[in-house]
């Protein structure tokens, strides 16, 4: 079964190179017949093809503006890394002012949120009571990449509810208390840094689907420019402090819980290094482990404006002279701890693994290791699959012939013409 | 057709980075193969170790693994200075790691006595001044 992916291809744009094929972190790339596809069960929507593709055929699909008249009320939640968008921002209020004259009926910030899922977290760690290390399971794809790859390390997962599901939760409340409206009338919407959360909230897999919408933070960016620029003083005021607006890079989330212990890593190849290491039980001084899939963690995320690096000083200016955290747990007296807990536990997805049967994935094994003897070692990529050992394995499973070697072809040819 | 996968890699002993490739790898295999995380784990911390101690003791060496589909042995072989003291350096904490080694966060004497504990059969071929063949087997099922 195919499941549901934001990144997908745009064939007419695509040309048959081998750029995304040899990114992609999963191998879930290959080239058949002149154009890229995914292979669904491996792809973790990291986005690293949509960056390197120079065609631009690899794309986010994600929801539309449009879909903001669907409902009677809608609800912006902004990322925190959407901040870090705008050139000489004074305040994000000018952000969260602009969100509600461009189709919002009211903004919830994520960064926000997220202080309260620190101070849960904190209040967790305290107590003692978690598997050490405990990995974040706020970015979706290298939570995905750990049910593909790490199933061991399945129950480090963090289980307080990423921030953006414990602020839809939370606008969700606000917005029927105040509104009175049916649930069904109220449109949450979030404005997404990448599309590895616009596959994960759209169709999650644990817990219940809380947001109406994702929207491309690039497509509300143009919106939002020159709706900001007809603000003069804005009303809105930010509900965030330092603590929520650094959860939008790398290590914004590990500071925050005040404990020395903590590793932040960004980068996909990064984040597999620590895992390993934390399965080889290397690494099980540390309490908390903060792993992005994007370099500089969410402003790296590719559906953003901003180079990662300039959005990351960006963030900074915007915390000076801010309160080291503006939402408290106790700000929200009707909510109970509980309700920003993950309902179940994530599941092994054994997308890599050659058989049901190990017996069987043993003869293909066997048969892998013969046919890559034969191969050039030269990971050209031509034939379509990143490296000659995927291609052998590839082979293997009757996915490729040895023909679309074209380093074995040419030596072919070439003995042919000399006969 | 043979029934096992062999596969060999050289372990350096001059670099540090690159320790651990080796059980990585076989990791990757096992896991291809559908082998319970647990004992995925197991193989990749005893074969780890034993990697790290032939880098930190004998200057590196070689390792063979032989995958079945019952079980798989690793044979680490080094042309080190051997273990005078077999019984004393299998005590936990009992370490002959130099500083430069330690100050990395190895050699807290715990990599043989860790092998043995994720292993299911280990055994130790040392002769002083000539090397050492650790040997360690772990079922798959």
């Amino acid at each position: 079964m195919s499941e549901f992916h934001s990144v997908t291809l745009d064939s007419d744009k695509c040309r048959g190179c081998i750029n995304c094929v040899k990114r992609c972190p999963t191998e879930a790339i290959r080239v058949k017949n002149g154009k890229a596809f995914i292979i669904s069960d491996r792809c973790i929507d990291c986005g690293e093809c949509i960056r390197i593709c120079p065609h631009h055929a690899k794309k986010a699909v994600y929801d539309k503006m449009s879909q903001l008249n669907d409902y009677q009320y809608c609800v912006a939640l902004p990322a925190p890394s959407l901040y870090a968008q705008f050139n000489n921002l004074e305040s994000i209020d000018y952000v969260l002012d602009g969100l509600k004259k461009i189709g919002f009926d009211d903004v919830f910030e994520v960064a926000g949120a997220a202080e309260l899922v620190s101070e849960m977290t904190r209040d967790m760690m305290k107590s003692g009571d978690y598997p050490r290390p405990l990995i974040s399971n706020a970015c979706p794809a290298i939570v995905k990449l750990i049910k593909v790859r790490f199933p061991k390390l399945l129950p480090h997962l963090h289980n307080v509810l990423p921030p953006v599901e414990v602020a839809a939760k939370l606008a969700r409340a606000r917005a029927e208390k105040e509104t009175g409206l049916a649930p069904e009338k109220i449109g949450i919407f979030f404005i997404s840094p990448c599309p590895a959360k616009v596959t994960a909230l759209n169709h999650p897999t644990v817990d219940e689907k809380v947001v109406d919408g994702v929207l491309s933070a690039s497509e509300v960016y143009m919106a939002l420019l020159p709706a900001m620029k007809e603000i003069d003083k804005p009303v809105s005021e930010q509900i965030s402090g330092i603590t929520g607006m650094s959860w939008s890079y790398t290590g914004g989330e590990a500071t925050a819980l005040l404990l020395p212990k903590y590793l932040a890593a960004d980068g996909i190849e990064n984040a597999i290094k620590i895992l390993d290491e934390i399965e080889n039980d290397k690494l099980s001084d540390i309490d908390f482990v903060e792993l992005d899939a994007c370099f500089s963690g969410c402003v790296g995320g590719c559906l953003n404006i901003e180079n990662p690096y300039i959005a990351k000083t960006k963030v900074r200016n915007l915390r000076k002279y801010q309160p080291v955290a503006a939402s408290r747990l106790s700000d929200f007296p009707d909510f109970k701890k509980e309700q920003f807990l993950s309902s179940g536990e994530v599941e092994y997805n054994p997308a890599l693994e050659l058989a049901d049967d190990p017996k069987k994935a043993m003869e293909i094994m066997l048969k892998i290791a013969q046919i890559e003897q034969k191969l050039p070692g030269i990971d050209c990529a031509a034939c379509g699959s990143p490296t000659c050992a995927c291609f052998a394995q590839d082979v293997a499973l009757g996915k490729s012939k040895m023909s679309d070697c074209m380093i074995i072809m040419k030596k072919e040819l070439r003995d042919i013409l000399a006969e | 057709m043979s029934t096992a996968l062999n596969m060999h890699y050289i372990v350096d002993g001059s670099d540090f980075t690159t320790a651990g490739e080796a059980s990585t790898a076989v990791k990757m295999s096992l896991k291809k193969l559908g082998i319970a995380p647990d004992i995925v784990r197991k193989v990749a911390i005893a074969m780890y170790e034993a990697e790290i101690n032939m880098v930190i003791h004998a200057g590196g060496g070689e390792a063979d693994v032989m995958l079945e589909s019952d079980k798989i042995t690793i044979r680490l072989i080094d042309h080190g200075k051997g273990i005078p003291d077999v019984d004393l350096a299998m005590k936990e904490g009992y370490s002959t790691a130099p500083d430069t080694v330690r100050s990395l966060g190895f050699g807290a004497g715990m990599g043989l006595p860790n092998i043995k504990k994720y292993s299911d059969e280990m055994y130790i071929d040392t002769e002083v001044g000539k090397g050492t063949t650790v040997t360690i087997i772990i079922n798959l099922h």
